[in-house]
């Protein structure tokens, strides 16, 4: 071990360990701003510059790692305006149009210039550099003009996406994050995951912002506007109002979406539980009549759009299911647009998703069952909170609601697709009641193996005679590993499942913010995960083929799953897309 | 920051090709291969685009935004050839006092390229030096072999005409 006083404080700690997590250790918060545990360590931005005794001149806590007998000082005068000029500096290039930032109120730059006391922005003037706003992509914009270029968004697209069409360009005062040949973001091959606006301190980059959509379709009286809320939604949109992170606020959000004026409030979970009815019936054929395996899923938008980039031999593999918000639009805009007696152009599906990607999905070819696109508007749980708070909702003091029948009946199985594992158990479940005839009871332990956090798991269950050898992969860094094993013929799965975020939607790019301060030290992804899990254990239904609504959509329309109805509706089709 | 595909086109012959290949093969499991694979690769091209800087990154398996960045960051590496016409601005200290700069900016304007730049047809790249040893001759620069010298903005017209 070694020794060290920090404020005077004697402390303990592994050799190897940083001045910032042995300051931790302690309960002494040093301030970081480009510094994100294990991805971007790379001590650029001296917010966390600390005053060591016997060195040279101030030393950056994040990466600096700890000596026997040294003498650290968090907050002396000299730390405190070093930290300040170092944030006047950033300022003197900063686009201060703060009002009107997406991120006012949470920006981790904000913060800090009022913790360290800036009093005046123009401390130091100079030339800036002159930017364009890059809007090109369907799910996002870059502003570079409030970039404070702490390269967060290079790491997550690099090193937990494997993706890395972003970087830092130039030099020295030119220096910008953009991509190859300053192509635009929409021209490149990004997968839309969001990972990059959920890792941003600041408003430089924002998902794009489609609220005016929604209020403008909830005042037409001549459409009939439903909602649709994914699995993950609920785990995570109560850190907005307060709420310790892993609160499940489903009640409240229906509440709130029904106060704000949809028609009708219905659950994603229910098409989540007609996926695993359709994917589940794939899967069984592909393998009884030797079709392409192993099977993978689909649900994933950003996952579905970095196979078409980057795996295009691959898409052979990939499920012909469409996601679950897609099959909730289809199946809404025909069968229930019939039960209503509404021509399916009258109806507007808005969807409220943890990620950014199912802005690009909605826009995709082969997704209009009803002739219209299945999904109009499809909102993050950022813009939901925001939509809550232009509503002039009290969010914390509304009651507790249920969701709307015949689209809002769910089980437990549909609610855990918001995490990493939750789509390949709620397969399973179903899967093993139907191979072997009969009706399991769900235990959290059949298929823990399956669960957690972990990047890559794997498992081989034996289910009515069959072996069912199954891989889990979350964060397309961790998926590239599985799917070279998989073009190389060295693995042997039947079924994978892939999400492109790590640790699956909970932790989705269209999330609550947190900054670096709660990312660095508190596992997001297990967290939010609790919610989900411990509201599939309160639901009395707990496999999709349970699911009564489910049941009479295909007594009254679809039949029975990989019906000619099942596919003109629920599955889709894929393109290979160039990868530069 | 606009869009930098050079508007030169570009071709290679099948012998530029495999020494390309060969050097990508002879760095690529070494670390920090990129670099030592960028300059041999403008020794061989002249100059890094795109075309070769993707068989770059499918070579070393590396992103094509890594390999920009690089090339962007350092200025031994040029995006653009250089063409039949190479003009360099002086910028050293007497020939930028002397207004070298304003002749500098006024070929931009009228190539329409920025520095480091080649126009479209392949025939002038411009780009910026330092002190060429003839200060008496202040402003200075140069085409090919040739040398102005004590020129204006208003001469760089009737200059580019020479070489029309």
């Amino acid at each position: 071990m070694i020794n060290l006083k920090i404020n005077n404080i004697p402390v303990s700690v592994e050799p190897g360990t940083t001045i910032l997590e042995a300051a931790r250790q302690l309960g002494i918060n040093i301030p970081t701003l480009c510094y994100l545990k294990d991805i971007n360590e790379i001590g650029a931005c001296r917010i966390c510059t600390v005053e060591v005794k016997g060195a040279k001149g101030l030393l950056p806590a994040c990466v600096y790692p700890v000596n026997e007998g040294m003498e650290v000082f968090t907050n002396t005068k000299k730390v405190l305006s070093a930290r300040k000029t170092n944030l006047e500096l950033l300022l003197s290039v900063h686009n201060r149009k703060c009002l009107s930032c997406a991120r006012s109120g949470n920006c981790e730059f904000q913060k800090l210039c009022n913790d360290y006391g800036i009093s005046d922005e123009d401390a130091f003037q100079g030339v800036k550099n002159e930017y364009t706003i890059d809007d090109s992509a369907p799910h996002m914009i870059r502003d570079n003009s409030k970039c404070v270029l702490c390269r967060r968004c290079v790491a997550v697209c690099r090193k937990w996406q494997d993706v890395g069409v972003i970087g830092p360009n130039e030099r020295g005062f030119l220096t910008h994050i953009g991509s190859a040949f300053e192509a635009d973001l929409g021209d490149v091959s990004c997968v839309s995951c969001g990972q990059c606006i959920v890792a941003c301190p600041t408003g430089a980059l924002q998902e794009k912002d489609c609220t005016d959509k929604v209020w403008e379709a909830l005042s037409d009286t001549s459409k009939t506007v439903i909602v649709q809320t994914a699995p993950a939604v609920r785990a995570a949109l109560g850190e907005v109002f307060g709420y310790p992170m892993g609160t499940d606020v489903e009640g409240k959000m229906v509440a709130a979406l029904r106060r704000i004026g949809f028609a009708k409030v219905f659950d994603t979970n229910f098409a989540a539980d007609l996926t695993i009815m359709e994917e589940a019936n794939e899967l069984v054929e592909r393998i009884q009549n030797g079709g392409v395996l192993p099977m993978i899923t689909s649900c994933s938008p950003g996952w579905v759009k970095y196979c078409e980039h980057y795996f295009p031999d691959l898409i052979p593999n990939l499920s012909s299911c469409k996601s679950p918000q897609q099959m909730f639009g289809a199946v809404a805009k025909t069968w229930y647009a019939q039960q209503l007696g509404i021509d399916p152009k009258d109806m507007v599906v808005v969807s409220v998703m943890p990620c950014t990607a199912k802005k690009f999905e909605i826009g995709r070819d082969d997704q209009s069952a009803a002739g219209v696109p299945d999904v109009d508007i499809s909102i993050t749980t950022r813009e939901l909170a925001k939509m809550i708070h232009a509503a002039g909702l009290d969010f914390n003091s509304l009651p507790d609601e249920e969701f709307d029948a015949p689209l809002g009946i769910d089980t437990g199985a549909g609610v855990i697709f918001g995490a990493t594992g939750g789509v390949m158990e709620a397969a399973l479940r179903t899967a093993r009641d139907w191979l072997t005839g009969e009706d399991h009871p769900v235990e959290a332990m059949t298929f823990s193996a399956v669960r957690g956090t972990e990047g890559i798991k794997e498992a081989s269950y034996e289910i009515g005679g069959l072996t069912l050898k199954v891989a889990v992969c979350s964060g397309l860094a961790n998926a590239k590993k599985v799917l070279k094993a998989i073009q190389a013929g060295t693995a042997d799965y039947q079924f994978v499942e892939i999400m492109a975020c790590p640790g699956g939607c909970v932790n989705g790019g269209g999330q609550p913010f947190q900054p670096a301060s709660v990312r660095n030290f508190v596992d997001i992804r297990a967290e939010r995960a609790k919610a989900l899990y411990s509201n599939d254990e309160r639901n009395t239904l707990r496999k999709s083929h349970d699911n009564p609504a489910i049941q009479k959509l295909y007594d009254e329309f679809l039949g029975k799953p990989g019906s000619h109805k099942a596919h003109e509706i629920l599955h889709t089709s894929y393109v290979a897309r160039p990868k530069y | 920051m606009a869009n930098k595909k050079p508007g030169v086109a570009f071709h290679d012959t099948p012998e530029q090709a495999a020494q390309l290949q060969a050097i990508i093969e002879a760095h690529k499991n070494e670390k920090g291969a990129l670099m030592p694979v960028l300059q041999k690769a403008q020794d061989v091209y002249g100059y890094l685009p795109i075309e070769v800087q993707t068989t770059i990154a499918e070579g070393l398996e590396i992103p094509l935004e890594e390999v920009y960045g690089v090339v962007t960051f350092y200025a031994q590496f040029s995006l653009y050839p250089k063409g039949q016409y190479k003009i360099s601005v002086c910028l050293g200290t007497a020939c930028y006092v002397k207004g070298s700069g304003d002749i500098y900016d006024r070929l931009q304007q009228v190539l329409g390229i920025s520095g480091g730049e080649c126009t479209p047809d392949g025939k002038f790249s411009l780009e910026a030096c330092r002190c060429i040893g003839a200060c008496g001759l202040a402003p200075v620069m140069t085409i090919n072999e040739d040398v102005y010298g004590k020129i204006t903005p208003d001469d760089v017209k009737d200059i580019l005409a020479k070489y029309a």
